[in-house]
């Protein structure tokens, strides 16, 4: 049975639990920042920040301001550009959904950075290898919610069975539009054949830095004739450097 | 809070105000979106547009310190319009009663006010009276004399043109958010008012938060589900340390402190605050059952119980003023614990330089705070401190147990879950170790000085303290055999029971029965009383002044809300019939039918039972709009600038700025991501990674006036001092257009000290030691600065 996150942005009020509990489970440090004029830090999604909740300033036509929050990280795609490009299988569905990467298989060559239509796979300088959330699959195999979901104080995050999300994504939908909100609307359903974050928006995803349609990028990456056993070859030596650079870092 | 977290999910109408709840109250703010869930409508105004504001389906500006003009005008409104609940005013509070003519209200001032003295004559604030003492009564509500009528004529001048012009609410937005909250005032609808520190750090708090009473009986809104005045605290038990007396003017159970003038007996205390009515008659019993409690065998009957053992005021004892005395050199010692005061008093400058003039300064805490670092702080020369420092490691909060009393007077127990590193200690092993070697230290002294610690009851073990003990202590108990009273009712007044702070009674009711440990959760889909989860004071009563739930019938104004009725064929333990019956415990006697004398009064803890539109405090029995001590404009409703009986203190580093010098009006506040002086988030990578720096909020028309972008540095400066920050430059602050005059606001959290892993200046460098009139709480939401690039 494929799980999800619901993103309900009606219901969140960036307190950043999300964003806390996430380094916290995974024993992510913090990076250093600097106050650069908004709420929001760190700047990106990066290796050591795998969620983070993004703070959106809007000005309606008729001047009211909105203050928008997103919970952002990995969505965990169906057609997963990241997992298409990876020549080393270290990035794999998990059998309910989520996009989890063996980082012992990670060889560091970036494809996925540049091949995920989210911008959020980060490449990891300290390791050599990629970062990115994975959906708590110690947790949720455990039978928890993923941590950012577990510490969610307002129920802004839920975590389930995606169809069932689906279902409550949908009324959720229309309620906010029989309320007034308009610019309320479902995302992730079919893009990129369903993603396993799914988002009740309250404004045009582009608003919230989601692209309207999604692409499987695997090919603006690579040339279809280099997916084969050309390939591996090439990928091979790069693990090889990749794997005596962080060799030698090692014994620094 | 008059009602508890859980029951905002009640409300028909949430107006959140003087709180940016979303922000500080992250946790308990999802009962406000349960509301929201149910069809609520969620109001929220505030200086510029936060976090609450964000889910907020109305959103009003208002310019800091105008909030008495906000609701005066909601009040105005209301009562234009006829919107207000009319029995419940008639029937339940003092609206009918008839003043005495010579009241008055002229030019900003009441009748009575004596220029020379400063301060009223409050022999005009009175009642006309019946033959029998009794209040004259009009329930028609016309005579011009009412309270109802001079409350209607007091707050005419509230109107909307007025608001616009005061607090910068463009009218439209104004009259959006009265008309939304004032539905409440429908029978068997409720709205509550949820406010904080933006309250009540005003020069005239008291008489706003009275607004806020007011405007809620005038609505109904007071004793229902979902309804009440809620002050949300802003630390897990700070509702618990005002309960056992951290205020400087009552001791335990708001038992007032004793005055060297007027108290100097005990029968001088009980002649003179003990009234005549109301329950508040049974005050002699709390006094002297905290008394066998702190004193035991060595308060008898002769020796009045101890009470010349208590301390008697000479003088005020709130924060600023110790710290004035403290500037002044009048203070040796301070033990410091659970606070920072370098960071969190206002004038942090003057606070600073008063901790200079002490002999030895003692600080528990967990990390070296900017108070126990004060002797090196900035432009702080150690070799010339003196001052003597103790730093002493403390326990956090999951390292020790106990019970916590939120925000909603609930009493929950706290079980430790790991034990505190190395040398750090529990708040109870301190206070415990302190009470011993105090004892040892005085050990057979006959001078009169040392009585009061050698007489004092100390016998909760000899390490950590046994906090249960403590709590069974302040439950209270029959002096004989020991055994715990069930509940204040018990108490008496001769020197035959104990009890540590009466409202507390009835959490430790037999022995081993903690009730601050019990764990029975209402089911979700109820009005979420949990009477079965810790203990709430008084009684484990949920909701407070509840008689006023139910119509002078008994029966409840909203059937599906309701919280007790009157039942006349249900059984008392007598056999007699008739009783208050319901899901929360009756703030009422419970077999005191409505149609009887007094059945139909319902605030209990009032001489008369009413809930009192009128009422005396310091300056004057009707709130009235003052600015506040530093405001950049004159006031439009009198001439009188600011609160004639704000307090206001002259030391030389107490400056107060003018208009001219310093045009804009600035505010503090907090943020999620730390808490208070962050002494603690700080100190923690992952707090400080998400908001590292110290910045100030400010506008877009400001900015560019000013030639500031969003992410400069800046230097905002007041008469006290400068700090530096960082510019946020965002569209959810505005200008507020008063009349032909626009004035600026800029907001500024108040984390940020010298030591920690993220350093800054301290916000409170600009504000000033003013305080409000009756509490003397600092005027920080509203005070004057100047901005500019650094």
């Amino acid at each position: 049975m494929a799980k999800a996150i619901l993103v309900d942005t009606s219901k969140c009020i960036g307190c950043r639990g999300c964003q806390v509990a996430c380094k916290q489970w995974h024993g992510l440090e913090a990076e250093p920042t600097a106050f650069r004029g908004s709420y929001e830090n760190p700047p990106d999604l990066s290796a050591r920040t795998w969620r983070k909740v993004k703070f959106i300033e809007t000005a309606k036509q008729d001047g009211a301001t909105r203050w928008r929050f997103l919970s952002d990280a990995c969505k965990h795609c169906t057609d997963a550009s990241c997992l298409a490009v990876c020549p080393t299988g270290a990035l794999f569905h998990r059998p309910w959904g989520a996009v989890d990467l063996d980082q012992e298989i990670c060889n560091g060559c970036r494809y996925c950075v540049s091949a995920c239509p989210f911008g959020v796979i980060t490449f990891n300088e300290r390791t050599g290898r990629v970062d990115k959330c994975i959906l708590c699959p110690d947790r949720v195999e455990a039978g928890l919610a993923p941590a950012c979901v577990t510490t969610c104080p307002t129920g802004a995050l839920s975590f389930g069975d995606r169809d069932q999300l689906l279902g409550r994504a949908k009324e959720r939908v229309v309620q906010l539009r029989a309320k007034g909100e308009k610019g309320a609307e479902l995302y992730g359903e079919r893009e990129l054949s369903g993603l396993h974050v799914l988002y009740v928006l309250q404004e045009r995803p582009q608003v919230y830095g989601l692209p309207e349609k999604p692409r499987f990028a695997a090919a603006s990456v690579f040339p279809g004739f280099l997916m084969s056993a050309v390939a591996s070859v090439v990928m091979g030596v790069v693990a090889l450097v990749a794997f005596r650079e962080r060799g030698g870092r090692g014994e620094e | 809070m008059t009602n508890h977290w859980i029951d905002v999910k009640n409300a028909d109408a949430i107006l959140i105000m003087g709180s940016n709840a979303a922000e500080n109250h992250p946790i308990a703010f999802k009962w406000v979106l349960e509301a929201r869930e149910h069809g609520a409508v969620l109001i929220n105004v505030d200086p510029r547009f936060s976090r609450t504001s964000a889910l907020a389906d109305l959103y009003a500006p208002l310019r800091s310190g105008t909030d008495i003009v906000f609701l005066g005008g909601m009040i105005n409104y209301i009562l234009r319009k006829n919107l207000f609940h009319r029995e419940y005013v008639v029937e339940y509070t003092n609206a009918p009663f008839v003043l005495d003519p010579a009241f008055d209200f002229k030019d900003g001032y009441f009748s009575g006010w004596d220029p020379q003295k400063k301060a009223y004559d409050r022999a005009s604030w009175k009642f006309q009276t019946e033959a029998d003492g009794t209040p004259q009564l009009d329930k028609s509500l016309k005579d011009p004399n009412t309270v109802f009528q001079r409350l209607r004529r007091h707050f005419a001048r509230y109107t909307p043109e007025m608001v616009e012009g005061v607090c910068g609410t463009p009218k439209d937005e104004f009259v959006a958010v009265a008309e939304a909250f004032a539905k409440t005032g429908a029978s068997g609808k409720a709205g509550t008012i949820m406010y904080a520190m933006g309250w009540t750090q005003h020069s005239k708090a008291t008489q706003l938060i009275r607004t806020s009473a007011i405007l809620q009986m005038l609505l109904g809104n007071i004793g229902v589900a979902g309804g009440g005045v809620n002050a949300l605290r802003g630390l897990s038990n700070v509702q618990g340390s005002t309960d056992m007396a951290l205020l400087f003017n009552v001791l335990p159970g708001y038992l007032g402190t004793p005055t060297k003038k007027d108290h100097p007996t005990l029968a001088a205390y009980l002649e003179k605050e003990t009234p005549k009515a109301g329950y508040w008659v049974n005050k002699p019993k709390f006094l002297v059952s905290l008394l066998k409690a702190w004193y035991g065998e060595a308060a008898t009957r002769d020796n009045d119980f101890g009470y010349q053992y208590l301390p008697k005021n000479s003088a005020s004892y709130s924060y600023l003023d110790l710290f004035e005395a403290m500037y002044a050199g009048k203070i040796k010692g301070f033990i410091v614990t659970g606070q920072n005061p370098a960071v969190s008093g206002p004038n942090s400058t003057l606070e600073r330089k008063a901790l200079e003039r002490l002999e030895w300064l003692v600080v528990r805490d967990l990390f070296e705070t900017e108070t126990a670092a004060f002797w090196k702080g900035p432009g702080v020369d150690p070799a010339k401190v003196s001052t003597e420092v103790f730093l002493l490691p403390a326990s956090a909060h999951v390292e020790r147990e106990g019970s916590y009393t939120n925000s909603g007077r609930w009493l929950q127990w706290k079980w430790k879950a790991v034990d505190p590193p190395g040398d750090a200690r529990s708040d109870g092993w301190f206070v415990n170790q302190l009470a011993h070697r105090l004892k040892a230290l005085y050990a057979g002294s006959k001078a009169p000085k040392d009585q009061p610690i050698l007489a004092l009851t100390w016998d909760y073990g000899k390490d950590e303290p046994d906090l249960e003990k403590v709590l069974a202590e302040v439950n209270g108990y029959t002096v004989a055999d020991g055994k715990p009273v069930k509940s204040f009712a018990f108490l008496t007044d001769d020197g035959s029971t104990a009890c540590g702070n009466w409202i507390y009674s009835g959490v430790f009711p037999a022995e081993g029965q903690n009730r601050a440990k019990s764990r029975k959760a209402d089911p979700p889909e109820s009005l979420g009383i949990n009477a079965g989860w810790g203990f709430a004071w008084p009684v484990n009563r949920r909701i407070l002044y509840n008689r006023a739930s139910a119509d002078p019938k008994g029966q409840p104004w909203n059937r599906e809300k309701a919280l007790i009725r009157w039942d006349p064929n249900a059984e008392l333990p007598d056999g007699k019939k008739g009783k208050w019956v319901g899901v929360d415990v009756p703030d009422f006697r419970p077999d005191l039918a409505p149609d009887a004398k007094g059945g139909g009064n319902p605030f209990i803890m009032l001489a008369d039972g009413k809930g009192a539109l009128f009422a005396p405090l310091v300056e004057g029995p009707l709130p009235e709009h003052y600015e506040p001590v530093e405001s950049p404009v004159k006031n439009r409703l009198s001439g009188v600038q600011f609160n004639p009986l704000a307090v206001i203190y002259k030391a030389d580093l107490d400056k107060l700025g003018n208009p001219k010098e310093f045009p804009i009006v600035a505010t503090t506040y907090r943020l999620t991501e730390h808490l208070h002086t962050g002494s603690i988030t700080r100190n923690l990578p992952w707090l400080v990674e998400m908001m590292p720096n110290l910045f100030c909020e400010m506008s877009r028309e400001l900015a560019e006036e000013k030639g500031i972008k969003n992410g400069d540095a800046v230097v905002v400066r007041s008469a006290r001092g400068e700090i530096r920050a960082i510019a946020y430059v965002t569209g959810r602050f505005k200008p507020f257009k008063l009349g032909d005059r626009v004035v600026h606001e800029v907001g500024i959290p108040w984390h940020w000290g010298f030591m920690g892993l993220a350093k800054g200046d301290s916000a409170n460098v600009l504000t000033p030691h003013v305080g409000d009139a009756n509490t003397r709480i600092q005027e920080s939401k509203a005070f004057l600065v100047d901005v500019r690039k650094a």
